[in-house]
């Protein structure tokens, strides 16, 4: 008992605040920071927390949390769309890579059962770190991103029938049965239709009475305890926590509670998240790695080498974009979480030895380092490949000079910048979708490939010699993110941004910008005035007049409530305030129009 | 008759409020061979198509402006469209190689209304000058382009005028009207042009 709680979370917490910024200060993400800290801390470094499995146990809770986030994001039909990529290229990258660790064991001489465990068990990718990479890279939207998400998701189903295998593989008496699995099957049902079920009838409700008691805790718990129980139910009837966590957020996708559980927990995520990377930093164990170093790292390199190759050569049958291929790849190419269970799960019904499971689990921890260390090798080089193009590395305003850049180039980027370049305006482009930027290159635009929040994106991208920048980032936190990275680095530059609704024309607002416009706003009036006039038959001219009335109105009843926008309570009947006053100005317009005279205009 | 012959460019950007105008332009509709242009009406923004608007005049005999007068002078749409449809070269000759002159030989028939009545246009009046000094402007725009200067129809002191004045102005506008698209009416003699 020398340790207690709170100096544990001391020590991980310390670890963490100090190994993740200086990681990411030094370019190699959040993910290497915290299982650099975890190696540190473990018994192979400073020996300051003794048992990794406990932590790594518990840490578990944050792929589970991790996984009902994702759930919560995808609806039901979002999900039933995406059903091909899950089962068709999840199936096909568990039973290639299946097969390929499985023969290479059989050749190199290994027992077929030891083979085919560690194939099966090495196929399985990690959750945590594959969508940590990509949500740091911003790479979740695009096709890489997409396809790794569904593998993933293929994954954990897979790990449930991989898990029930196992003990089979091993001493026999401990096999069950057909019976014994049909009564699985039916229980999993079950319990699956109670979930639909009570999600529905009860835990909607049960959220609604909550929020209306205005206890922010007390929703958290329950938000908490909602996951926690459906974990462990799941776990109860052999399905994994994590896949009951994200079919219980899928269920949940379309509550209107949905942001207010994102909120709560996503900082429980994050943090156990993290303990979960340092759980897998201590639990490297470097005596089984002194012990045989050249085993450990040969089982390494070449586990990483087959699976980093079958997914590559998979990754062209997706349909990927060029250069995206290696990445995806790589991000997939580590051990799982799963590999551990497994492992474990086999060594209990002595399939193989404690030693060889020992030996398999500091592969797969090996690798889950190496992963981080890889990805961030890859973004080197693709950076250095399009610097390339610069007649000097030194000269890194060269890029454009006298320019616009665009950040983001979705829909609305699109056709500011198609705008743009037929206005005879220089164009530099940001985006992080491979797809548009070889579009985009293709028809000699300037392009950056990567996350416009990033610092050394903006510097090359030429944003000190730049006459403007338009923020047209989809996602609202990256949009502020960039802003505010810009209004710091580069005061000057004057911003022109894309507020997808009236909170982030306010967030906007804070920040310094004030050529903002609203995404929707203009097209909704136009479609208003066709409205107007050719449905309705009304005067085009009038018409017009009375759109610009009611922009004009419309844009300082904005202005109004912004003062107020913070303190919600204010917000929201500042806002009904303002849309009464609307409604009056409004009701004024129009009797102002009828009771002209016809004096002026005959 | 197929083929519109007379073209009224009208243009009013209030014709709710319109007594006068508006009436005209309906009873310029119900004539056959005139297509009326409501240049409020199709272009609201004031993007005026001016390719569509130069093919319009190119095929018309007649080209009519309809509208009421403000601040002496048309409504601040038919002055973008003289300046964006009039295009030097075009309508006028200009250019290495002349011009066109697209508008040669037309007709051009001014039909307007002021809110006063006639007595304010004298010197000492409200407008201190006779209604044809204001005209300069407009006969001169249609003698540059080669065009057949037709004896304006005005209605002066339109916000008074009586139902049956009215009445009677639009009786003799559309008279003249189908007269010209018959063609039995002559362009009168280039007035001091």
């Amino acid at each position: 008992m020398e340790h207690s709680l709170l100096v544990n979370a001391c020590v991980y917490l310390a670890a963490a605040v100090i190994a993740v910024p200086l990681s990411k200060r030094l370019g190699m993400g959040a993910v290497l920071g915290y299982l650099l800290a975890g190696i540190l801390i473990g018994p192979a470094g400073f020996g300051l927390i003794g048992q990794a499995e406990d932590a790594l146990h518990f840490a578990e809770f944050g792929v589970v949390l991790l996984l009902f986030l994702i759930g919560l994001e995808l609806e039901p039909t979002r999900l039933w769309a995406l059903r091909r990529p899950i089962f068709g290229w999840g199936g096909a990258q568990v039973a290639l890579v299946t097969a390929v660790l499985f023969g290479a064991a059989l050749l190199a001489g290994i027992g077929w059962k030891l083979a085919l465990i560690a194939g099966l068990g090495l196929s399985l990718s990690s959750t945590a770190i594959a969508l940590a990479s990509l949500e740091e890279r911003n790479l979740m939207p695009t096709p890489a991103g997409q396809a790794s998400f569904s593998i993933l998701l293929f994954q954990d189903i897979a790990a449930i029938p991989m898990i029930a295998i196992v003990p089979l593989l091993g001493i026999p008496e401990s096999a069950g049965g057909g019976g014994n699995a049909w009564i699985a099957l039916v229980k999993v049902i079950v319990v699956l239709a109670g979930l639909v079920i009570g999600g529905r009838f009860l835990v909607r409700p049960l959220l609604r009475f909550i929020a209306k008691t205005d206890a922010r805790e007390i929703f958290t718990a329950f938000a908490l305890l909602l996951v926690i129980a459906i974990s462990l139910l799941m776990q109860s009837v052999g399905v994994s926590m994590a896949l009951g966590a994200f079919m219980a957020g899928v269920l949940l996708a379309d509550s209107e509670y949905r942001h207010a559980l994102e909120t709560d927990l996503e900082p429980f995520k994050g943090l156990l998240l993290g303990l979960f990377f340092i759980a897998v930093g201590m639990s490297v164990d470097f005596a089984v790695f002194l012990a045989r170093p050249g085993i450990v790292l040969g089982l390494v390199a070449g586990f990483l080498v087959l699976k980093t190759g079958v997914l590559y050569a998979l990754s062209r049958l997706f349909g990927m974009a060029r250069g995206q291929h290696l990445q995806f790849a790589l991000i997939l190419s580590q051990g799982g979480e799963f590999a551990f269970v497994v492992f474990g799960a086999a060594a209990t019904a002595h399939v193989f030895s404690d030693e060889v499971a020992s030996i398999l689990v500091v592969v797969v921890a090996l690798s889950m380092v190496v992963t981080p260390l890889m990805l961030m090798a890859w973004d080197r080089l693709s950076a250095r490949r399009q610097g390339a193009k610069r007649p000097d590395r030194a000269d890194e305003i060269e890029p454009n000079e006298d320019h616009v850049i665009i950040a983001g180039f979705g829909r609305f980027g699109q056709i500011v910048g198609r705008f743009l370049n037929v206005s005879g305006v220089k164009l530099t482009v940001l985006d992080h979708d491979p797809d548009q930027v070889d579009v985009l290159r293709r028809f000699g635009f300037k392009v950056f490939y990567g996350d416009a929040t990033r610092a050394d994106l903006m510097r090359a991208a030429g944003a000190a010699k730049a006459r403007a920048l338009v923020v047209a980032i989809d996602d609202i936190e990256d949009s502020l993110a960039l802003v505010e990275a810009v209004r710091r680095d580069y005061p000057a530059l004057t911003i022109f941004a894309r507020a997808r609704n009236v909170t982030h024309y306010y967030q906007l607002m804070d920040r310094g910008v004030h050529l903002i416009e609203r995404e929707t706003f203009e097209a909704a009036v136009k479609l208003g005035r066709s409205v107007l006039t050719a449905g309705l038959g009304q005067s085009a001219y009038r018409t017009r007049q009375t759109a610009d009335k009611f922009r004009k109105y419309n844009l300082q009843n904005i202005l109004a409530v912004y003062p107020y926008y913070k303190d919600r309570d204010t917000y929201v009947s500042m806002a009904k305030r303002g849309r009464d006053e609307l409604e009056t100005m409004i009701a004024r317009d129009r009797k102002a129009v009828d009771e002209e005279t016809g004096q002026d205009w005959d | 008759m197929t083929a519109p012959t007379i073209l009224i460019l009208y243009a009013h950007p209030a014709p709710q409020r319109s007594p006068v105008n508006r009436r005209l332009a309906e009873a310029a509709r119900a004539v056959s061979g005139v297509a009326v242009q409501d240049l409020y009406e199709l272009y609201p923004d004031f993007n005026i198509d001016a390719e569509h608007e130069r093919s319009l005049l190119g095929a018309a005999h007649l080209v009519v402006f309809l509208h009421p007068i403000r601040w002496y002078g048309m409504p601040s749409i038919l002055k973008e469209w003289m300046d964006v449809v009039l295009r030097p070269g075009w309508a006028y000759g200009g250019g290495p190689d002349g011009g066109t002159h697209a508008l040669r030989g037309k007709g051009f028939w001014l039909v307007t209304s002021t809110g006063s009545g006639l007595d304010a246009f004298q010197p000492g009046g409200l407008h201190g000058h006779p209604f044809d000094a204001f005209l300069l402007p407009i006969r001169q725009v249609a003698r540059l382009c080669g065009m057949d200067w037709l004896a304006p129809l005005v209605m002066h002191g339109s916000a008074d005028a009586s139902e049956a004045a009215i009445d009677a102005h639009v009786h003799e506008f559309t008279r003249r009207l189908t007269g010209y698209a018959d063609a039995v009416l002559l362009p009168e003699a280039v007035h001091g042009a």
